[in-house]
């Protein structure tokens, strides 16, 4: 029997293969998002995928020797190293496809990186494989918003105020950090105009996760898919509650789940029913309130955050995306009427 | 950059051509079939990246020819290459090899056979473009092998062995080549190159066998392995590099059978040595101007000669015994430094003086570290790294009393 290359769009949970390629033998945390991106990644990719898995949760807690819960085949890449992996991976299949020394066929390839691997310290090699576009790979960063495999040690990723292991709550000092997280797709999608897929997604919202992946892969060149996967270690909160602190942060309008495709913006899921005026967003107190690492926050802290998030939807050109706007009187010279041009595509006229 | 080009014909005659040796190696890279390579820019390694740019260019190769985002980037591109089977190219200098460590370190870690040239060139801090061999010598316990070159023609025929000996399977290690800057990776000189058909006969294609990344060979490569398997694994790094030396002989070998180069050892280059008493040890280009000073040495009368070593890693040590143990004393010139080792010695000096010990009848060893930086060894440093050397085969100058610094301004 042919082996099934093409990865069409997901209609619904029933229609989501039934294959495991992810499977026993890992020994993340009860109730770990991040394996669960994992299992997504590779059911949505398929059997006919590399993966390449940079240091990390899902590498150290993920991936032991003689116990890999990998079917596909997997290899370990530096910290900082997950666009270079991906890039070399793509690189040398395509060559070897070229002079004929391996058998010309499509072979997925996915490099992952956390937070720290992605955000932080592999930033510039993700950017320089995102610039070639002559290679198909993707790159998938899984964020939990922390350092979680050496101790919850705070990133770039790292939300406003938290407790981490380098930002603790303290007597003199409430909060010890107070960066706000760096927009990471929003940048690559913005800094790569020749990457031809840039997503942020969330696995509480599989289906929508799967088919991202999927579009990530066929449409070719280098991609780029950015997910925020609740921790219970690194949040301080019962496993039972990831899915549902998933659904919070789109839910309070915090992680807007987006796809950048060949230029355009479509707003996916409910931060689209948002958008849309369909839903309404939720105070983000119903998100912080559910963990234990914005505890210490005091009315003003949660206000902060609120006024923060308020701003990415109210004063953004693209919520979410796009962290700055034009002045009222140049958006006639630079043509922007969100109206005449919609941020999702145009629904196909029958 | 990928440029659809067929492979060239392979030409039946061998040529000879003016090439630098960063050119040099350019056309191994050529002959090899190397699939991909990354480039960084940094003096004095570069040369190389340049010239085979304009290869690709000009449509001589077929490599996809990836420029990275610096030196960490570039090793791993052409890691991960490796593991899905492609024959790789890289190479760096000085501080570049360092920003690359990380990845070095794990490639030699992961038995994958990447080939690299270090073009030899000081470590920052001051700023210097010439050559030291501290960068080369930063990963001698890592597992990577380490030859030098001393000419053009050499480099290109260590590159063509390197392939060879790094993708054996009993071997599977990487190797880095030793280009000294400056005077080597861009001095011109007479290089021969071979015949397409030669270099297909000496150098077989390139397979993993059962360690390639592929779907149809679903394996999961360098998982978490803790205190359960570290040392197995560590110990089969060390049976590899044990294995090298007899699969660089075969090589060897086979090499000079081909093409009719390599000298006697592929480990040691003698020079001078069949009377000698007295032997200056070192390697790369410091051979040259020891050369010129032997022979205005011998017409005063004098019986000395030049070892040069070939190969740092593996360190053919029963060799290197049995050579320098037929000679008085021995000069070792280290163009490298090793702060606060013993003796306050060069690498190369407590290497020998190591390999030496047990030896019932040993030379006497004289450290000189000299040429830092790419300072040239001019004759009247080498006259005074002789007579210090000959006083110390006559019992004026015990080994280990100092290490000597030749030709530095007070």
């Amino acid at each position: 029997m042919a082996i099934e290359t093409a990865l069409p769009q997901i209609k619904g949970v029933k229609d989501v293969p039934y294959e495991e390629l992810f499977v026993s033998g890992h020994r993340t945390c009860q109730g770990c998002e991040s394996a669960l991106v994992m299992r997504h990644m590779v059911k949505a990719s398929g059997p006919r995928t590399i993966v390449l898995g940079s240091t990390g949760c899902m590498y150290v807690a993920n991936t032991t020797y003689y116990t890999t819960p990998w079917v596909v085949p997997w290899m370990h890449t530096q910290l900082g190293a997950s666009g270079s992996a991906a890039l070399g991976t793509a690189a040398g299949l395509k060559v070897l496809m070229r002079k004929g020394k391996l058998k010309d066929e499509k072979i997925n390839v996915i490099a992952f990186c956390g937070d720290g691997g992605g955000a932080d310290m592999g930033l510039g090699a993700i950017s320089a494989t995102l610039t070639h576009k002559e290679y198909n790979c993707l790159v998938l960063l899984y964020d939990n918003e922390s350092y979680a495999n050496t101790d919850i040690q705070l990133s770039s990723q790292t939300p406003y105020g938290a407790v981490t292991t380098f930002s603790p709550s303290g007597s003199k000092k409430r909060l010890m950090h107070t960066r706000w997280k760096k927009n990471v797709p929003g940048m690559l999608a913005a800094g790569h105009p020749e990457s031809r897929f840039i997503a942020a997604g969330c696995a509480a919202y599989a289906v929508d996760l799967m088919n991202k992946i999927r579009k990530a892969l066929e449409i070719g060149g280098p991609t780029f898919v950015h997910t925020l996967d609740p921790c219970p270690k690194g949040w301080d909160y019962h496993p039972q509650y990831s899915q549902e602190l998933g659904h919070l942060a789109v839910e309070c309008g915090i992680w807007p789940l987006y796809e950048v495709i060949d230029g355009v913006c479509n707003l996916t899921g409910p931060t689209r029913q948002i958008a849309e005026g369909r839903k309404k967003r939720k105070p983000v107190y119903e998100y912080l309130k559910r963990q234990g690492r914005f505890a210490h926050f005091i009315d003003e802290d949660v206000e902060h955050f609120q006024a923060q998030v308020d701003k990415m939807w109210t004063d953004w050109l693209i919520p979410g995306v796009i962290p700055f706007t034009v002045p009222a009187k140049d958006q006639a010279i630079l043509k922007i009427d969100k109206k005449s041009k919609p941020l999702h595509e145009e629904p196909a006229t029958a | 950059m990928a440029v659809e080009v067929k492979p060239r014909e392979s030409s039946d005659v061998e040529t000879e051509q003016l090439a630098t040796g960063c050119e040099a190696i350019a056309e191994a890279i050529r002959l090899a079939d190397v699939d991909v390579m990354a480039a960084y820019p940094i003096r004095p390694y570069d040369g190389v990246m340049q010239a085979a740019a304009k290869l690709i260019a000009n449509g001589k190769m077929d490599v996809e020819y990836i420029v990275a985002d610096g030196e960490h980037s570039q090793f791993e591109i052409v890691k991960h290459a490796c593991a899905v089977g492609s024959r790789v190219f890289v190479g760096s200098s000085g501080v570049g090899w360092f920003y690359a460590f990380e990845a070095i370190a794990v490639t030699a870690g992961l038995r994958l056979p990447v080939v690299a040239i270090c073009g030899n060139r000081a470590l920052d801090d001051p700023g210097a473009f010439g050559t030291e061999h501290n960068d080369s010598l930063a990963v001698r316990d890592l597992g990577w092998l380490l030859p030098w070159a001393e000419t053009a023609q050499e480099a290109m025929d260590l590159a063509l062995m390197a392939w060879r000996v790094g993708e054996d399977k009993r071997v599977s290690l990487p190797v880095a080549i030793g280009l000294d800057g400056a005077f080597l990776t861009h001095s011109q000189q007479i290089v021969k190159i071979p015949t397409q058909a030669a270099v297909n006969t000496f150098l077989p294609p390139f397979d993993l066998g059962d360690r390639l990344l592929h779907p149809d060979n679903p394996i999961t490569i360098a998982p978490q392995v803790d205190q359960d398997w570290l040392m197995e694994i560590r110990m089969q790094n060390d049976q590899a590099m044990r294995k090298a030396e007899g699969v660089i002989r075969e090589a060897h070998a086979d090499f000079k059978k081909l093409f009719g180069r390599g000298g006697d050892s592929p480990f040691l280059d003698e020079y001078m040595t069949d009377d000698a008493e007295v032997v200056f040890f070192g390697q790369g280009t410091l051979a040259l101007p020891m050369k010129v000073a032997i022979r205005r040495l011998r017409k005063e009368g004098h019986k000395v000669g030049l070892v040069r070593l070939k190969w740092f890693r593996p360190f053919a040590t029963d060799e290197i015994v049995k050579c320098l143990s037929r000679f008085k004393a021995v000069g070792v010139i280290d163009r490298d430094y090793s702060f606060g080792s013993p003796y306050y010695g060069g690498v190369l000096y407590n290497e020998v003086r190591s390999a030496l010990y047990s030896q019932p009848k040993r030379p006497v060893v004289v450290g000189f570290i000299a040429g830092l930086g790419g300072r040239e060894i001019e004759q009247p440093m080498a006259q005074e790294i002789f007579e210090k050397t000959k006083a110390a085969a006559s019992g004026d100058l015990k080994a280990g009393d100092t290490c000597h610094w030749i030709g530095v301004r007070s």
